[in-house]
């Protein structure tokens, strides 16, 4: 019985850490000033607090059933989260609405620059070179 | 282990709110897309803790399907920004 | 730098190649089923079969053999990653109003597609940085960091990337990649002062 209480306390203890990354992740939402920023903390509850809270969950729970479909929840979760992450990201840089004052270097920008000047200057391209 | 779901219960009460404040303020829908993540998260904590706390499996299939299906959600819309802001 | 071309697939890599997809897809069967027996490991098998012939895989390039003293190095690093980035987010959210921010773009040294998603995974799911855009014709990751003061922290940064790759390569890389990465040290000009003392 002893072993039991030490596994519930610690259960507990995981149940209470993610439902705090949560609420930092409501915080962070709330006070972050862009798109990206926000992805930041929203990134953290469904990484960490989701695999804290699947832990606690089968400290509790304890039968090899529910412990395997547990896994699979996290497994699950870490293919798919940065699937997300990455399509809304990539939609939301070339928006306005990013706070380009509070970035401290952008060298995507130069990246993208040079794929519109290499797309724009394909077709005019081909005279210099070969009429030496 | 009535206290440590009574406390978990207020934290995601708590941090549900301020994202549902996130996704009514907006400003862009990405904002919004990005809440909704958020939220989809505290209701997969939410669901796990009540699993946890009544010792009841029969929720866990329905974490399984929301692990697998939520990000079809924010894909989507981001896809359809993306178009639109083409144009 | 090497891009070297991609060689195309021979028969028995392919082959090798389903026989990972197989296993992993009876794996995730039989852990939904929850028990582990013959019937549910056959209709796996059957399962698995059908999606493979159904919706072919991409051709991907595994060079390398999976290591498990590194592989067990990188997910103790990736876990311990995971806490303090989390905690250190956090922690911004409640103490700064406006946290600066910036977009750094890291050239990985081994430019294979597995490589490639592979890192951009490990640094999506840590808080903190968001890959942005993947470059595959040059093997660039553009990632956005947040928390980012002086453009000191950007080159120790990128410095903690490329060993996060050196750490990835070791636990599944070919012992050619592990050798090209092992050669070419990161060149930031004050290394990585706080990054190292990894848990081996």
């Amino acid at each position: 019985m002893m072993l039991d209480a030490i596994l519930d306390t610690v259960a507990g203890i995981c149940l209470i850490a993610g439902a705090l990354l949560c609420l930092a992740a409501g915080i962070a939402l709330i006070r972050f000033p862009d798109v990206l920023s926000r992805m930041h903390a929203a990134a953290k509850p469904q990484v960490l607090g989701l695999l804290l809270v699947l832990l606690g969950c089968a400290l509790r729970l304890r039968t090899g059933v529910d412990i395997t479909t547990l896994v699979l929840v996290g497994l699950f979760q870490l293919a798919t989260a940065p699937v997300a992450a990455h399509m809304v990201g990539r939609t939301a840089y070339p928006h306005d609405d990013i706070r380009r004052d509070l970035l401290i270097t952008d060298e995507l920008s130069d990246h993208i620059d040079r794929i519109r000047a290499d797309r724009a200057g394909e077709p005019q391209e081909t005279s210099p070179v070969h009429t030496s | 282990m009535t206290v440590i779901a009574v406390i978990v219960t207020a934290l995601l009460v708590a941090a549900g709110g301020l994202t549902l404040v996130r996704i009514i303020r907006g400003p862009s829908i990405l904002d919004r897309a990005v809440a909704t993540d958020v939220l989809l998260a505290v209701a997969v904590a939410a669901i796990a803790t009540e699993a946890a706390y009544s010792r009841d499996a029969t929720a866990l299939p329905v974490l399984v399907v929301l692990a697998l299906v939520g990000f079809v959600g924010s894909v989507s819309v981001a896809r359809f920004a993306s178009r639109r802001s083409s144009k | 730098m090497t891009s070297q071309p991609k060689a195309p697939l021979t028969r028995r890599d392919r082959w090798r190649n389903r026989a990972i997809a197989v296993t992993g897809l009876v794996t995730v069967w039989v852990l939904l089923w929850g028990t582990f027996s013959w019937a549910n490991v056959l209709s796996g098998l059957v399962v698995a079969a059908v999606l493979l012939v159904v919706f072919p895989l991409p051709p991907v390039t595994f060079a390398g053999r999976i290591r498990p003293v590194p592989l067990l190095r990188f997910v103790v690093r990736f876990l311990y990653d995971l806490v303090v980035a989390s905690a250190q987010v956090a922690w911004l959210a409640v103490r700064s109003k406006h946290p600066q921010s910036a977009i750094i773009a890291v050239p990985l040294r081994v430019n294979t597609d597995l490589n490639l998603t592979l890192n951009a995974e490990a640094l999506s799911l840590v808080p903190g940085s968001l890959i942005l855009e993947a470059d595959r014709s040059t093997g660039t990751l553009y990632v956005h960091v947040i928390g980012i003061r002086s453009l000191d922290e950007v080159e120790r940064f990128r410095s903690g990337v490329l060993e996060l790759e050196e750490r990835i390569v070791a636990a599944v890389g070919s012992a050619e990649e592990l050798s090209l990465v092992r050669r070419s040290v990161p060149t930031g000009p004050s290394g990585s002062v706080d990054l190292e003392g990894a848990p081996t």
